[in-house]
C-alpha cells in the first residue's frame, strides 16, 4: 500500500536560504513516526512544507496519494491533515471552550469535540471557560492534543511536543499518541527527547542538514543516533 | 427641568450614533490590529451615496440605507481589507496607522470628485414626526438611532461570542497562522471583520448625518468621538465603548445646553470630543511593556559628513539656479516646498528614528508661525523664538502622555491637535474666530530670490543637525528604543525624558519651519494649520521616506506639487490624492519609503557600507557593548 505522507526531493527554504536540500520520507498508513535531528536541522521547515504553511520550491509532496504541493494551508487542515507547530499552539486569548470551537473547522461537530476533549482531559473541562493563556504549559500542550483527538485526522504532525513540560506530562502526551495511531491515524513527530519518541514510534527518521541520512525501525536509529548527530557537528 | 430631559434624550440620541460608530472601530481593531483612521471617512462616503440614492435618484430611504449598509459599505471595508491592510499584517503599528491615513485621504478626496461641495440638507428619516415624552419631544428619527444602537450592540455580541467565525475573528489577532493549520480561511474572516466594520461605520455616517450636517470633514472627523468611546473601552470592550459613547452624547449635549454663550466657550463645545478623548486616554491603564518584541527595520544608509556637506551645498546651488531661472511665483512655491521639508525633517527623528507617530505636526508649525506674527519682529531671533515657544509646548504635550503607547500615544496628539485648533488658534489668543495674522520677513529679504536662498539653506542646516543626532549616542537610543522598549527598560535607559526631548526637539523644528512658512506667505490664518492638513503631510513624509533626509526633501516638494497639480488639472483633484493612498499600500512592505529605493538604486557597489539600523548597534553606542 501506498505511504500515506511521501515526500520525494522535496526542497525549500526562506528567501534565498535554501534549508531543506532534497529530503525523501515516507510515513506509512497508521504508522507513527519520529522525525529526529539536531537543531536547525530543518525539522520544523519539513513540518511547515507538509502542513502549507511555506511551499517545496522542488520536488514533490504526496498526502492520501494526492500531490500537494502549493495547496494552502486550511485547505489541508480542512481535508484531514492536523498539524501541532513548535510552541503552545492555542489562542491565548480565547477560553478553552472557544478554542476547541475553532476545532469544528476541521469537520466536527462542537458538541463531539467538547464531549471527545473534555473525556480525555478532564482538567480542560473544570478550566472551560478559563483563557487558555492562563492555563499551565502541560495544559496548554493537552489543548492542543485535544483537537487531534477530536476531529479524527488522517495524519498528525506534531512538533516538539515535548518542549519545556514535566516528563510525566510528557508521558502522558505521548500516550494519547499512541492511542490516536492505534486509532488508524498516521503521526509524524518531530522531538529532541529521542527517548520519549522513540518509545511510541514504529519507524524514525534522522535529518541532518536538510538531508534525511537514516531511516529504520527505532531501535536501529536509537543505536546509530549518537555517529549520526556526530557527523553534523563538522 | 424640561429643558434638562431634552437634553438628556438628545445626549442619549447623539451618544447611540457615536456607539455605532465605535463599535465598528472596536471590531476591526480587535480583529486585525489595525487602528483604522479612515472609519469616519468610509461612513462619510456612505452617507453621501444614501443621498446620491434618495435624493438623486429617487430611491426609497429604508431600500437606500439597505443598499448602502448592507452591500456597498461592506464590499468597500472588504476591498480596503484585501488591498490595503492585507500586507500589513505584522508591520508596527505606526505605519498601519498611516497606511489608514492615506485611505482617508483617499476617501476625502474621492468625495470631493464626485460630490462637489454645494450645500445639501438632509432630511431626518419620518421628517420631524415624533413624539412626547413627558416635556420631551422624540423624533422618530431618535427612535431609529437608539434602536440601531440596541440592535448592533445585541448583535456584536451574540457574532463575536456566540459564533463560530467571531471566535475566529479574535483569534486571527492572537495567531493568525495557527488559524489556518485549525482549517479556517482567515483572508474571509479578516474580510469580514473588515465588511461589518465598515457598514457599522455607513449606518452611523448615516444615521448622524441629520446631527452633524452632510459635510465631508464634519462626518470624516466623526471617527475622534468614535476613538473617544473605544478607548474608555481601551479598544477591546464593547459594553464600556457602549458607556463612553452616552457618556460623551450626553457630555455634549449639557455643554450645548448649560455653558453661558459666550465666544471663549463656543471653542470648548466643539472641543468636546477631543477633550473627552484626551481624559479617556490618560485616565485608562496601559498594558504593560512585552518583552522579547524587537521590530527592528533596516535603516536607510547614513551618509559621511562630508557627503552630507556636499549634498547640502549641491542643493543650495541647484536653489540658487533655480531662483534665477524661474519667474518669482514659483520660487515663492519652491520655497514652500523646502519649508515643508523642513516640517518633515521634524518627523524623521520622532516619527522615523523614535517610532512615534504625531498626527498633529501642523500645529506646531502653526505655533511657530503664531508666536513669529505675535512678536512682529523681522530679526532671525524671531524663528528662534517660534522653535523655543513650539519646543515648549511640544514638551508640555509629551508630558501627559508620557506614559501612552503607541497607538494610544498617537491618538493623544490627534487630540492635542484638535483642542489647539478650537481652544487656542481659533481665540484670540492666536488668530480670532475666522481671522488671520500678517507676519513679518526676515530683516531685509524683501525679493522672492534671496527667501528662497534662506529656506533652502534652512533646510539644508537642519538637515544637516538630524543626521548628526542620527549618528550621536542619542539617536542610537532612540533607534534602540523604537526596535525594543523592553529591552531598554531593562537596561535601565531612562526613556521618558528621552521622549520628552524627543517631542520637543522635534516640535521645535517644526515651528522653526512655522516661522518660516508666516514670513513667506505672509498672512497666516488657523485654517492653515489644521488637522486635515497635517494628515497628508504625514502620509506624504512617511511614502517619501521618514527615515532619512533626502525623504523629507523629496516629500517636501511633492507635498508643494500636489495642490500645484491638483489646481492645474481640476478633474484630477481627487485623483492625486488618489494616488498617495495608493502609494501608502507600499508602505508595508518598506518602512523607508520611496527614497530608499532611489538608495537601491545606487548601492549596489556600496554593500559594506549598509549599516542595519538594529538592536545590537544602537546598543553598543549606548555603551553595553564595548
Ligand atoms: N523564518 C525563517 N526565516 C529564515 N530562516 C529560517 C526561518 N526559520 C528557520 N530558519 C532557518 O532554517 C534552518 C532550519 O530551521 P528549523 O526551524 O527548520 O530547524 P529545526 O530542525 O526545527 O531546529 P530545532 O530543533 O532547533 O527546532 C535554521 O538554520 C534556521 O535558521
Ligand atoms: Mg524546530
Amino acid at each position: 500500500m501506498r505511504p500515506i505522507l511521501e515526500l520525494v526531493g522535496v526542497t525549500a527554504g526562506y528567501g534565498r536560504i535554501e534549508v531543506l536540500h532534497g529530503v525523501d520520507l515516507a510515513l506509512p498508513r497508521g504508522a507513527v513516526m519520529a522525525l529526529l535531528g539536531p537543531n536547525g536541522a530543518g525539522k520544523t521547515t519539513l513540518l511547515r512544507v507538509v502542513s502549507g504553511q511555506i511551499r517545496a520550491t522542488g520536488g514533490h509532496v504526496h498526502l492520501g496519494g494526492a500531490h500537494v504541493n502549493g495547496a494552502s494551508a486550511d485547505a489541508l487542515a480542512r481535508a484531514g491533515l492536523c498539524t501541532i507547530p513548535e510552541g503552545r499552539s492555542v489562542f491565548p486569548n480565547l477560553t478553552v471552550r472557544d478554542n476547541l470551537r475553532l476545532a469544528t473547522y476541521a469537520g466536527a461537530r462542537a458538541a463531539d469535540v467538547y464531549g471527545t476533549a473534555f473525556d480525555r482531559f478532564p482538567r480542560l473541562a473544570e478550566r472551560a471557560h478559563q483563557l487558555a493563556g492562563s492555563l499551565s504549559g502541560g495544559e496548554q500542550q493537552m489543548l492542543a492534543m485535544a483537537r487531534a483527538l477530536a476531529t479524527d485526522p488522517a495524519v498528525l504532525l506534531v512538533d516538539e511536543l515535548s518542549m519545556g513540560l514535566a516528563p510525566l506530562v510528557v508521558r502522558e502526551l505521548y500516550e494519547v499518541v499512541a492511542g490516536l495511531a492505534a486509532d488508524g491515524v498516521s503521526v509524524l513527530v518531530v522531538e529532541q527527547f529521542a527517548d520519549a519518541a522513540l518509545a511510541v514510534a514504529d519507524r524514525a527518521a534522522v535529518l541532518v542538514h536538510g538531508r534525511v541520512v537514516a531511516t529504520g525501525g527505532p531501535d536501529e536509529i536509537s543505536d546509530e543516533l549518537a555517529n549520526l548527530y556526530l557527523g553534523s557537528v563538522t | 427641568m424640561s429643558g434638562f430631559i431634552a437634553f438628556t434624550v438628545l445626549g442619549l440620541v447623539t451618544g447611540a450614533g457615536y456607539a455605532v460608530a465605535a463599535s465598528g472601530l472596536v471590531l476591526t481593531y480587535s480583529t486585525s490590529r489595525v487602528f483604522n483612521v479612515a472609519h469616519g471617512a468610509i461612513g462619510m462616503v456612505m452617507a453621501f451615496l444614501c443621498w446620491e440614492l434618495t435624493v438623486q435618484r429617487g430611491l426609497p430611504a429604508w431600500l437606500a440605507v439597505l443598499l448602502v449598509v448592507g452591500v456597498a459599505a461592506p464590499l468597500l471595508g472588504a476591498l480596503a481589507e484585501r488591498v490595503m491592510m492585507r500586507h500589513l499584517a505584522g508591520a508596527p503599528e505606526g505605519t498601519t496607522l498611516v497606511v489608514t491615513v492615506g485611505l482617508l485621504i483617499m476617501l476625502i478626496g474621492a468625495a470631493q470628485a464626485v460630490w462637489p461641495a454645494t450645500a445639501r440638507p438632509v432630511e431626518p428619516f419620518f421628517g420631524q414626526r415624533g413624539f412626547r415624552i413627558g416635556t420631551a419631544f422624540v423624533t422618530y428619527h431618535d427612535l431609529v438611532m437608539v434602536a440601531a444602537a440596541l440592535v448592533v450592540a445585541a448583535g456584536l455580541y451574540g457574532l463575536l461570542t456566540r459564533t463560530r467565525i467571531g471566535a475566529a475573528m479574535r483569534a486571527s489577532v492572537d495567531n493568525r497562522d495557527l488559524l489556518r493549520l485549525y482549517g479556517a480561511r482567515t483572508s474571509l474572516v479578516s474580510a469580514l471583520s473588515w465588511a461589518i466594520g465598515a457598514a457599522l461605520a455607513a449606518l452611523a455616517g448615516i444615521l448622524l448625518t441629520p446631527v452633524v450636517g452632510l459635510s465631508y470633514f464634519d462626518l470624516a472627523l466623526l471617527v475622534i468621538s468614535a476613538y473617544a468611546a473605544a478607548v474608555v473601552g481601551r479598544l477591546r470592550s464593547l459594553p464600556l465603548t457602549f458607556v463612553g459613547a452616552l457618556l460623551l452624547g450626553l457630555a455634549q449635549s449639557y455643554a450645548v445646553g448649560y455653558l453661558p454663550p459666550t465666544e471663549a466657550l463656543s471653542g470648548l463645545r466643539a472641543a468636546i470630543p477631543a477633550l473627552f478623548l484626551f481624559a479617556a486616554l490618560l485616565l485608562s491603564p496601559q498594558a504593560t511593556l512585552r518583552v522579547g518584541q524587537i521590530k527592528g527595520v533596516a535603516g536607510v544608509p547614513v551618509p559621511t559628513t562630508r557627503r552630507a556637506l556636499v549634498a547640502g551645498a549641491v542643493l543650495v546651488g541647484a536653489a540658487a539656479a533655480a531662483s534665477f531661472a524661474l519667474p518669482a511665483a514659483q520660487n515663492d512655491q519652491l520655497a514652500l516646498g523646502f519649508v515643508y521639508g523642513i516640517v518633515m525633517l521634524s518627523l524623521v527623528p520622532l516619527t522615523g528614528y523614535g517610532g512615534f507617530v504625531s498626527l498633529t505636526q501642523l500645529t506646531f508649525v502653526g505655533i511657530g508661525a503664531v508666536t513669529v506674527a505675535r512678536l512682529g519682529t523681522a530679526s532671525p531671533l524671531g524663528l528662534l523664538a517660534a522653535a523655543a515657544v513650539a519646543a515648549l509646548v511640544g514638551a508640555l504635550v509629551a508630558l501627559p502622555a508620557l506614559r501612552l503607547r503607541g497607538l494610544y500615544l498617537a491618538l493623544s496628539t490627534l487630540a492635542f491637535g484638535l483642542l489647539m485648533d478650537k481652544l487656542v488658534f481659533q481665540s484670540s489668543l492666536a488668530f480670532g474666530f475666522n481671522g488671520s495674522l500678517s507676519v513679518p520677513r526676515l530683516a531685509g529679504l524683501r525679493g522672492e530670490r534671496a527667501y528662497l536662498l534662506v529656506c533652502a539653506a534652512a533646510f539644508v542646516v537642519v538637515g544637516l543637525g538630524v543626521l548628526a543626532l542620527r549618528r550621536s549616542r542619542y539617536g542610537r537610543i532612540l533607534l534602540a528604543m523604537r526596535d525594543s522598549p523592553a529591552g531598554c527598560a531593562t537596561l535601565g535607559l531612562n526613556m521618558r525624558w528621552t521622549r520628552v526631548r524627543l517631542f520637543a526637539l522635534s516640535a521645535g523644528i517644526a515651528g522653526f519651519a512655522g516661522g518660516l512658512l508666516g514670513g513667506l506667505r505672509q498672512t497666516v490664518a488657523a485654517t492653515d494649520f489644521q488637522l486635515m492638513g497635517s494628515l497628508p503631510l504625514l502620509l506624504l513624509a512617511v511614502v517619501a521616506g521618514v527615515t532619512s533626509v533626502s525623504g523629507a526633501a523629496l516629500g517636501g516638494m511633492a507635498l508643494m506639487l500636489l495642490p500645484v497639480l491638483a489646481s492645474a488639472f481640476p478633474a484630477l483633484g481627487g485623483l492625486v490624492y488618489l494616488c498617495v493612498g495608493v502609494a501608502s499600500v507600499g508602505l508595508g512592505r518598506d518602512p523607508n519609503g520611496v527614497v530608499s529605493h532611489l538608495f537601491k538604486l545606487g548601492r549596489w557597489r556600496e554593500r559594506d557600507r549598509w549599516r542595519p539600523a538594529g538592536l545590537a548597534p544602537a546598543l553598543r553606542g549606548a555603551g553595553v557593548h564595548r
